[in-house]
């Protein structure tokens, strides 16, 4: 609630300063080009293989998972949904989406989480651990090669406006902004790595530096952190905004997850 | 203690009068932010250390035993013929003073930041003295 009078204050305040001149501005915004571009060769090859890529190993996790029963109905997601290959391919690619019974901005893993307390009697599942990285990786790789295609209009407008503030603002003691590296600098040597666009449509993504399947909101936390700015916590409504924005910048994009990164 | 600290360190305001008052004059500036001289050889190990925002994640240096220098901003060997001590200290203090949009973060300010974390609110990247011996580092790198 709190973050929805802050949302319409943005909005409101965005609208009459900043929207304006922003159209004026050249948008700085880059044709998309996915993180797989800028890895290294190894690193590609580690993605291009199914059989050694280590997300694999999540996507298992998930597709054991799908024809599990879980909770009080009795009811695996195969109940209702049969095979995900069919029920599922193109999904993850709307994702996040408005859902007016939220009222608000609902990502993949939201969804499945809704699936299992409201559908299946079931308790949510933590961000982050195992089963719902399971699930989440098993439904997004039946997108697989579809472009990313996200609805940015209507209810769900004010929440990609305040994505897009977010990109767009200096945060943390390095006073940055996700803009000022993804937007400028891509392509370029922070230290040992190569900056990529910031694009989400590898997600889940297998990250070697973490030895560990991990979610889009997970690496929005550690490049908050890098810039020494507060995190906000996975799920939250802001990096859900800033996760609609991200779908939309990288629309078009082939959906990759789930993709290996550094 | 720590808590009490915590709570000092939360507080902006207070932590602002702990920061020395810079002037800027002629495009540098011109006093130190402390009465003991910079270190070369303090400020050659502060640039390095990762948990200060090295230098080195976006410039090269003439620091050859570290691999895998940033190529964001200019290259740092000979920056010291290139400007004056004060100018050294000016663009190690508030580089926004002299470019706003540049994407190098000022190493002792601490006003007009957003959402910094709790461990880091009300603190500069630098100390006083740290500012003092990075400068001194810098200082000694001439062209030749
Ligand atoms: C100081 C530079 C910097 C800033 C500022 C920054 N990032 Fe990053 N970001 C990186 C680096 C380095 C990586 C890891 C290598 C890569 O994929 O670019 C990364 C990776 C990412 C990725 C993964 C890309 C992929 O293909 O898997 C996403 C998503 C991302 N950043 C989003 C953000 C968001 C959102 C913000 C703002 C909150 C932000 N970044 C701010 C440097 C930065
Ligand atoms: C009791 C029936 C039922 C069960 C069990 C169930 N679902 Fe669903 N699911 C639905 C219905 C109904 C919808 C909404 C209609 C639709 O979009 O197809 C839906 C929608 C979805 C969507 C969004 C589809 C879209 O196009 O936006 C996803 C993703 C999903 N379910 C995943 C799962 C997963 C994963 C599980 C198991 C953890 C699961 N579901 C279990 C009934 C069920
Ligand atoms: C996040 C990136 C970043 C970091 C970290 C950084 N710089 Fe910079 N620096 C830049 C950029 C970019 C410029 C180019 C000037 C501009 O943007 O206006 C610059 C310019 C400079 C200049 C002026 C160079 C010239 O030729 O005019 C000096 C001196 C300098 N930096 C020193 C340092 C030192 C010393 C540190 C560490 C204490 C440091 N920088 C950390 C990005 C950075």
């Amino acid at each position: 609630m709190r973050f929805l009078v802050l949302l319409v204050g943005v909005v409101s305040a965005g609208l009459a300063a900043s929207a304006f001149s922003r159209a004026q501005e050249a948008d700085p915004t880059p044709t998309p080009r996915s993180g797989y571009e800028f890895m290294a060769p190894q690193t590609q090859a580690l993605q291009d293989d199914d059989f050694v890529n280590p997300a694999f190993f999540s996507v298992e996790a998930g597709e054991r998972l799908w024809s599990t029963p879980m909770g009080s109905e009795g009811l695996s997601c195969a109940s209702c949904h049969e095979a995900a290959e069919t029920s599922m391919a193109g999904v993850a690619a709307r994702y996040p989406q408005y859902d007016p019974d939220v009222g608000g901005l609902v990502n993949l893993e939201g969804r499945i989480n809704q699936m299992l307390t409201k559908e299946m009697g079931a308790e949510a599942l933590a961000y982050e651990s195992e089963a719902l990285l399971g699930l989440t990786t098993y439904v997004a790789l039946q997108s697989r090669g579809m472009p990313m295609a996200v609805d940015i209009e209507g209810p769900a407008r004010p929440y990609f406006e305040a994505g897009r503030d977010y990109f767009f603002t200096r945060r943390g003691q390095l006073d940055l902004s996700c803009s000022q590296c993804h937007d400028g600098l891509a392509g370029q040597k922070l230290r040992g790595d190569t900056i990529s666009q910031g694009q989400i449509n590898g997600f889940p993504i297998y990250r070697l530096l973490w030895n560990s399947t991990a979610s889009r909101h997970r690496m929005f936390a550690w490049c908050n952190t890098s810039l020494r700015a507060e995190p906000e916590a996975a799920g939250s409504e802001t990096y859900l905004a800033l996760e609609l924005y991200l779908a939309w910048r990288g629309g078009g994009l082939p959906m990759e997850s789930p993709a290996v990164r550094r | 203690m720590p808590l009490l600290l915590a709570v000092l360190m939360a507080s902006p305001l207070s932590q602002a009068e702990d920061l020395v008052a810079v002037a800027i004059v002629d495009g540098g500036i011109p006093a130190p932010l402390t009465s003991v001289p910079g270190s070369p050889d303090r400020g050659r190990l502060i640039v390095r250390d990762i948990s200060k925002a090295s230098c080195l994640i976006c410039h090269a240096m003439p620091i050859p035993e570290e691999p895998d220098h940033g190529q964001i901003g200019p290259p740092l060997e000979g920056i010291g013929s290139a400007y004056s001590v004060p100018e050294l200290r000016l663009r190690l203090v508030d580089p926004k003073a002299i470019n706003p949009e540049t994407l190098m973060p000022s190493y002792y300010r601490i006003e007009g930041l957003t959402g910094v974390l709790a461990r880091y609110a009300g603190t500069p990247i630098y100390t006083a003295q740290e500012i003092e011996d990075v400068v001194a580092y810098l200082a000694t790198l001439k062209a030749d």
